[in-house]
């Protein structure tokens, strides 16, 4: 097993677990089965299993058990401005826990400048010391240079990090230009990461949220006015395009409009390899409640890309979900209190974004989506959890039930019925953004670790027994079409005569701004150089010397001229 | 008439009479068969049994349909590019275009970043009243943006006859402008009442793909098309469809090359944009496969951006996206170069000056693609060719229709006739055409351009300087009564709210924006957000009127609290 050492480590106790009479559900198939568990693993599946004398056992009366949710963006303890959100790692996993989430993936939000190491170190301090489930970490560029480029190289190869997101949205904050795009996939899609990008055009952003401050629109309305969803379709767009351009697999991450889910979709029908993170909040409400009068409450809607105002989007996103145009669930909770969202009480555009749903998710999707009968509880277990799992090259550890699995499990009440609301979440936020919704489904018992963390409705939850899982590069899940088109997508020159004709004169600046190109893109000239001009040295390299290499062969060697016609072309520029 | 521009020799327009006996006269909504009359440039009378003066030259149609000359919406002629010239200037150009039926073209100024658009414009005048055998009018690119340049415009709008801009979303470091500049464009266009153009490919990436695909050794023109591959081009059309929605500015696409772009424009079409789509006489009527030829000097000679699309189905699709509508306007982005000038970059494709021919061939590759194959009928090959260009920069009626008061720019056209295009009898100079070796059916028989024949009998009279400037007046109805009813409807009103009285957290001074710097360099129009709150912070100042005095204060909303009062607007509810 390849847990990461760390110094305090609970031993995980001998627990033995047995849940006898349960409906087992994987996301291929549901079948009735007991399931033996022993150090936080399952070691036996089957009927009449053979298990040691006075293990525990729960009844499972025939509910369904599925794999523990996995939560594949939160974002908990986000320093922001010198304070820090609300739900810290101990606070933000119980929660997760009480809703049936087993294991969370935290984003590492490295401050643009700043060492993206250090960062990974702090959150993986922070996350050591308090998580109650097992997370792993994904990191944000937020900036992009050489050195930045080196610490994405180390956190692939040692320290367990597969997947990295980059801004489109923050103008001069986090945000990355088209080029730097470019060369993140790139480099990614060599090292075999996963890209997650936050999909919004942030130069039209900034620029329509000057207009609304000017039009006198300071409040929550103005967040959602000023982020039209178009945006965020855009940017999809835009990063589909240098995906498909650099071959590189492309994870969005917080899917909040239909139109951002149809060109996913539209994406996937071309081929594309694409993933699409719709999150708790686009999934259960929308953003008619940016127009509220209760200011705190329209401002605890206030997420990027923000919720949409049209309702039937959480209806559309449940349908794309159900089809597998979106491929997995994340909350993207992020919580502020009242008074940390008042620091933009005169200024939507500095209220601190983020929304709750950790803790929502499982029951939320199984309401919206599997009793209205969108989808099966097999798909459901797909979205919720399997399809992270393997997207993070965690499968099978996590997100199946077998053999060898970790004893990440829920038993499911399909028929229990809940009303949501702060009162009783276990958020430290004082509103919740699903506040009165009712909602069928819920988890009965939990079992994290091999171990009961919910029970009889009771939450017993140790802060720091959570480990770090390491996920490895090149997912399977992504990664085996990526490679066979890589294979394909070899660029063959024409083999030509040399041209011979006249050339004109032209001087070489075209008036523009070389400079500026020749920092943002090593300039096209000395790369030519090195390949085509001419075939020998006299630098006495004696590596040169041998017979070349297929790389190292001219392009147009003089030998192609025998192309030529024989009796040959005086002049091959002639009119054919 | 009203709107021509002054010019110092311009030839006095003789009393050209002229009747076109017997002809089926087709504008875009109908044919029907009728006499028309001519006199100085413009039609007098249509009807039958006119009554004209004797001794009238006159054309006897024999049943033939005429038409309104074409527009060319697109052309480059004499374009300046690193020192050289584009090979075909303004009267080689013209009378291309008079040759294939085209009575107008709409030419782009292409002024060099840190030139002015006026000295600039001025340029091009200068080059084309000396020259042009037709009837011109101006497009002007954008090829960089700060304060100036709106000043600048707006003057070309309101004194020169200008109502169209293009800037370019290409070019990398020359002409490339920032989304935000972009937007920022679109805004003033709009309240300029112009038309914003675009050139759609997304430079950033062309640039990265020219690198990686220069380092992987190959320098042909095959080069060209690996690194503009058409995704690039539908994702920059997404891109300013997305801006010109934000901003309620009509958009129109230059140079449509591969269906994608064409999808994604029929898409925002449906969705309700104003938005049109200019394909161009190469995308309608040849691919891309010929970058792959051995012969570099014919492969280079269809170098044009966006590329041709090697998806040899392409033509066709582009062809029905017009016959239906989706596509409004056809053009040439005529701006062919010879192959000595080519070869500059024979060794580098990056170098490759681009353009490609099409101003003869525009009208008859289009009959021949969409009306003899039944896309389009002759109507919707008149709206497509003229009328709609016409329309859209605000030419209709005086071009575009026949119509009486309208210019006497017309066609005869011979729907039977077949030529095999080739560039040894076409007008351009360039040794090559794109096009060489394809048959065509369809050209015109006759060509009468300001009222006088330029083509008969085989034989092109033209006149050198004989083109006149054609003003062009903004807000044409054709874009933007659209325009006009959805900003009335946009506008955009706050939630009245009391004010937040609760606990506000203590934050870190530093900002959200850590370089204000760059934003501030690449836009000067743009306000930082910050000071621009600034303004709200009072509500009253010692200095007068303010410019905000007409925007709401927030202190004035209290009275929407319920009477009686909440104590705490943040309770929970």
């Amino acid at each position: 097993m390849s847990y990461q050492g760390k110094k305090n480590i609970p031993k995980i106790t001998s627990d033995r677990l047995l849940i006898k009479g349960g409906r087992i559900v994987n996301d291929d198939q549901s079948f009735h089965a007991d399931i033996y568990m022993e150090d936080g693993l399952i070691k036996q599946i089957g009927d009449n299993l053979i298990v040691p004398g006075g293990v525990k056992t729960i009844e499972a009366n025939g509910k369904m058990v599925i794999p523990g949710g996995i939560d594949i963006h939160t974002h908990f303890q986000m320093p922001y401005r010198g304070t820090t959100t609300v739900d810290d790692f101990a606070q933000g996993s119980k929660a997760a826990l009480a809703g049936g989430t087993t294991m969370i993936v935290d984003h590492v939000i490295p401050e643009p400048g700043t060492s993206l190491m250090e960062a990974y170190d702090q959150w993986r301090q922070w996350a050591d010391e308090k998580t109650c489930c097992d997370y792993s970490l994904h990191v944000d560029i937020t900036h992009w240079d050489d050195s930045v480029k080196q610490e994405v190289d180390n956190l692939i190869k040692d320290k367990g990090v597969n997947s990295f997101q980059v801004y489109m949205a923050y103008k001069d904050y986090y945000q990355l230009s088209n080029s730097q795009l470019y060369e993140v996939f790139t480099f990614l899609a060599e090292r075999g990461g996963i890209v997650q990008v936050h999909a919004e055009n942030g130069e039209i952003i900034a620029e329509e949220q000057a207009r609304m401050l000017q039009m006198g629109i300071t409040g929550p309305e103005g967040h959602v006015l000023s982020r039209p969803e178009e945006l965020e379709a855009e940017a999809v767009f835009r990063a589909v395009t240098i995906a498909s351009q650099t071959n590189c697999p492309l994870y969005v991450t917080r899917v909040m409009s239909k139109s951002a889910a149809d060109i996913i979709s539209q994406a996937r029908k071309k081929g594309n390899v694409v993933f699409g993170e719709p999150i708790t909040a686009s999934l259960g409400t929308d953003g008619t409640h940016y127009w509220s009068k209760n200011w705190a409450k329209a401002a605890s809607f206030v997420t990027s890309p923000p919720l949409s105002p049209d309702p039937t989007t959480p209806d559309y996103l449940n349908t794309m979900l159900a089809s597998g145009d979106l491929s997995v669930t994340g909350s993207a909770h992020c919580t502020f209190s009242v008074a940390q969202k008042a620091i933009g009480k005169d200024d939507f555009t500095q209220i601190p974004e983020g929304v709750n749903g950790v803790e929502e998710r499982m029951a939320l999707i199984w309401d919206k989506a599997v009793t209205t009968g969108k989808m099966d509880e097999n798909m459901f277990v797909a979205i919720t959890s399997t399809n992270a799992a393997k997207i993070l090259n965690l499968y099978p550890r996590k997100g199946r039930i077998a053999v060898g699995s970790d004893a990440d499990l829920i038993i499911w009440d399909t028929d229990s019925v809940r009303t949501i609301t702060a009162k009783t979440h276990n958020s430290a936020a004082e509103y919740n953004i699903f506040e009165g919704m009712e909602l069928r489904g819920a988890p009965l018992v939990v079992i994290c670790q091999g171990k009961i963390v919910l029970e009889d409705g009771k939450l017993q939850v140790t802060s720091g027994v959570g480990r770090f899982i390491p996920c490895s590069p090149f997912p399977d899940f992504a990664y085996k079409r990526v490679k066979a088109r890589k294979q394909l997508a070899v660029l063959r020159a024409v083999p030509r005569g040399m041209y011979d004709g006249p050339v004109s004169e032209f001087s070489m600046s075209r008036g523009g701004t070389p400079s500026a190109s020749a920092r943002t893109s090593p300039t096209k000239q000395p790369v030519r150089n090195l390949h085509h001009q001419s075939g020998f040295s006299l630098a006495g390299n004696p590596a040169a010397c041998g017979p070349p290499t297929p790389d190292e062969v001219p392009i147009r060697p003089a030998g192609r001229r025998i192309v030529v016609p024989p009796g040959g072309r005086s002049n091959i520029t002639s009119l054919s | 008439m009203s709107g021509y521009q002054g010019k110092k020799n311009i030839p006095r327009i003789t009393s050209d009479r002229l009747l076109i006996k017997g002809a089926k006269i087709v504008n875009d909504d109908q044919s029907f068969c009728a006499d028309i009359y001519m006199e100085d440039g413009v039609i007098k009378q249509i009807g039958e049994n006119l009554i004209v003066p004797g001794g009238v030259k006159t054309i006897d149609a024999h049943g033939r349909m005429l038409m309104p000359g074409g527009i060319d919406v697109h052309t480059r002629f004499q374009m300046p590019d690193r020192g050289m010239i584009a090979a075909d200037d303004f009267y080689q150009g013209t009378k291309a275009a008079l040759a294939g039926g085209t009575t107008m073209i709409l030419d782009h100024v292409v002024p060099e970043p840190g030139v002015s658009l006026l000295s600039a414009f001025e340029q091009w005048r200068e080059w084309a009243d000396s020259k042009s055998c037709c009837d011109y009018s101006l497009h002007v690119d954008l090829t960089e943006w700060h304060k100036g340049i709106q000043e600048e415009m707006e003057t070309l709008v309101k004194d020169h006859g200008v109502n169209s801009f293009l800037v370019y979303l290409a070019y990398k470091d020359i002409f490339q402008l920032t989304d935000a500049q972009v937007y920022e464009v679109f805004s003033v266009i709009r309240d300029l009442g112009a038309i914003a153009q675009v050139h759609a490919e997304n430079g950033d990436i062309v640039a990265e793909e020219q690198r990686r695909i220069l380092e992987q050794g190959i320098t042909g023109p095959e080069g060209h098309v690996l690194s503009h591959p058409e995704e690039v081009e539908a994702e920059a059309v997404n891109r300013s469809v997305t801006v010109a929605n934000q901003t309620n500015c009509p958009l129109y696409v230059t140079k449509v090359m591969s269906k994608s772009a064409a999808d994604v424009i029929a898409q925002a079409r449906k969705k309700g944009t104003v938005v049109y789509g200019e394909p161009i006489t190469a995308s309608l009527g040849t691919d891309g496969s010929h970058y792959w030829s051995k012969n570099w000097a014919k492969a280079a000679a269809y170098v044009t951006s966006p590329p041709l699309s090697p998806d040899p189905t392409t033509p066709d699709y582009l062809n029905s996206l017009l016959s239906c509508g989706d596509l409004q306007v056809t053009g040439s982005a005529h701006c062919p170069f010879n192959t000595s000038q080519r070869a500059v970059g024979k060794d580098d494709f990056t170098l490759i000056p681009e353009g490609v021919n099409g101003t003869e061939e525009r009208m008859s590759v289009i009959w021949d693609k969409c009306v003899v194959t039944g896309k389009m009928d002759e109507n919707q090959f008149v709206a497509v060719t003229s009328t709609n260009a016409a329309k859209i920069f605000n030419l209709y009626p005086r071009k575009g229709r026949i119509a009486v008061g309208s210019d006497a720019d017309l066609v005869l056209w011979d729907p039977d006739v077949t030529k095999i295009i080739s560039a040894k009898s076409h007008h351009s100079t360039v040794e090559y055409n794109i096009f060489e070796g394809t048959e065509v059916r369809g050209g015109p028989l006759v060509v009468i351009s300001q009222g006088k024949i330029v083509l008969e009998e085989g034989n092109l009279h033209v006149t050198e300087g004989s083109g006149r400037f054609v003003t062009r007046k903004p807000f044409p109805d054709y874009v933007y009564k659209r325009i006009k009813a959805r900003s009335r409807l946009a506008e955009l009103r706050g939630v009245p709210r009391g004010l937040y009285d609760g606990p506000v957290c203590e934050v870190s001074v530093t900002p959200k924006a850590m370089t204000p710097v760059s934003s501030a360099k690449t836009s000067p129009a743009k306000q930082p957000s910050q000071p621009v709150r600034n303004l709200h912070q009072s509500g009253f100042s010692l200095s007068g009127a303010q410019v905000d005095d007409n925007i709401p204060r927030r202190n004035t909303q209290r009275i929407v609290a319920p009477p009686g009062g909440r104590a705490n607007i943040t309770s929970l509810g």
